[in-house]
């Protein structure tokens, strides 16, 4: 199999519809943009190599076994395929079955940020947010989404009461969305 | 708390994975029945895809890709790549900066009439069978299980989108199609332009691609008469536009 150039010229659109066909080299172009995003969401959520290369493999196989749970008008993979992995990821550090089905995970976002460069700059915006947050705050989003403990989880280890929780992790996110709405 | 409150506050927890229990089991059906809700939870989890992307850190190991591919080529995808007919055979080319429809004129003229009547009734039974041909023509065309093919040469990998366009000035007749086109996003659509030696151009058809990337175009209403000079693709609002809106992304000129 060679290591073909990626070719830039091709939407993700185009190359799911190739992998739909059984194109393999649709499918390595695929790995090759968007492989880092996978294993970085992996690792951040696991913190062990081996086990984030496992979910990196699980995650593009279960790609090309079922290329038709991305719908090819959506715009980019990559919000797509960070959610997914997270999911798988966070299974797999709670060892539990696998929670979520792949074709149930309809993802919004703005068709403004669908390119590269203004995902990156939504994403950049994101992480400001964070940092400026609360600690307290940003404590309890990053238990919920990167650790996956339940808020009922959160509650107990932080001592903090349910409805606070539910109330800090509920405004953290609204935060979040703020900052990458269009500007009216 | 009205009972939407209390949802909209379990919303965001679900957009992050971390509702559980009686609270979700609720949320879930409530979610059957509520579609702003439904569209609020896919807002929120585009913030949370936006979240899981501020991860970052070194690339994966190499042996990773290597993994992926052999594993694949052992897994060859489960819908086989379907049998293709050629149909339309030889194709125009590209060029390396944009994509180039080529339009190709090959009606041919029909035979004149005699005035002999042999030839009168040999003519009568040869429209029949070519109106029978014009027939299946369309019919093939427009058949819903239509497949079409691109032949390539073999070592060409992903073939870039292209278009063909049949153009009949003295039949007002146009035939126009297309594979492996790109996606659009919702709410959009390709339209197909008519660009006449003289005048603005002219609308020729609003079309998505399916599935596959492939689209047709049969007939469209046209102004009879005339002349063109090119064929060209732009984008536009599903329901189509009067004028084009720049950039052209498919041209091609008659020759």
């Amino acid at each position: 199999m060679s290591t073909a150039a990626p070719n830039p010229n091709l939407n993700d659109g185009a190359l799911i519809l190739a992998i739909r066909s059984g194109n393999q080299d649709a499918m390595a172009e695929l790995y090759d943009r968007y492989s880092s995003v996978v294993y970085a969401v992996a690792m951040r959520v696991l913190g062990d190599t081996g086990a984030a290369e496992d979910v990196l493999q699980e995650v593009f196989m279960q790609l090309w076994r079922n290329p038709r749970a991305f719908d090819a008008g959506r715009g980019s993979l990559a919000p797509w395929l960070a959610v997914i992995t997270r999911n798988r990821a966070v299974d797999v550090l709670r060892k539990r079955r696998p929670q979520t089905e792949i074709n149930d995970t309809l993802i919004s976002i703005e068709p403004d940020l669908a390119a590269d460069a203004d995902r990156g700059k939504a994403v950049d915006k994101v992480r400001g947010v964070l940092k400026d947050m609360p600690a307290a705050q940003r404590n309890a989003i990053e238990m919920a989404y990167f650790e996956g403990y339940s808020h009922t989880e959160i509650s107990e280890k932080t001592g903090e009461p349910l409805g606070t929780i539910k109330t800090r992790i509920r405004s953290g996110l609204m935060l979040l969305r703020k900052a990458v709405e269009p500007k009216p | 708390m009205s009972v939407h409150e209390q949802f909209a506050e379990d919303l965001a927890l679900y957009a992050l994975g971390c509702l559980e229990g009686d609270e979700k089991l609720s949320l879930e059906k409530h979610l059957q029945e509520c579609a702003s809700c439904r569209r609020e939870l896919e807002e929120l989890r585009g913030s949370a895809a936006l979240l899981a992307l501020t991860a970052s850190g070194p690339r994966p190991p190499a042996r990773s890709r290597t993994r992926l591919v052999d594993a694949i080529a052992k897994e060859p995808a489960t819908m086989p790549s379907r049998v293709r007919t050629p149909w339309w055979g030889v194709l125009g080319w590209v060029t390396a900066a944009a994509l180039v429809i080529a339009v190709t004129l090959v009606w041919t003229q029909n035979t004149r009439l005699k005035s002999n009547a042999q030839q009168l009734a040999l003519l009568s039974n040869q429209q029949q069978s070519e109106l029978e041909s014009a027939r299946r023509v369309v019919d093939t065309l427009t058949a819903q299980d239509a497949m079409r093919v691109s032949v390539l040469p073999v070592d060409m990998k992903i073939p870039p989108p292209e278009g063909k366009a049949i153009y009949s000035r003295e039949r007002n007749g146009l035939i126009f199609m297309a594979s492996h086109l790109q996606p659009l996003p919702a709410q959009k659509a390709y339209e197909l332009w008519l660009i006449p030696v003289q005048g603005a151009p002219i609308p020729a058809g609003v079309f998505k691609p399916d599935a596959h990337g492939s689209a047709t175009v049969v007939n469209p209403p046209l102004p009879p008469g005339v002349e063109a000079k090119a064929f060209a693709i732009t984008i536009e609002p599903e329901q189509g536009s009067k004028t084009p809106t720049m950039p052209i992304v498919m041209v091609g000129a008659g020759g």
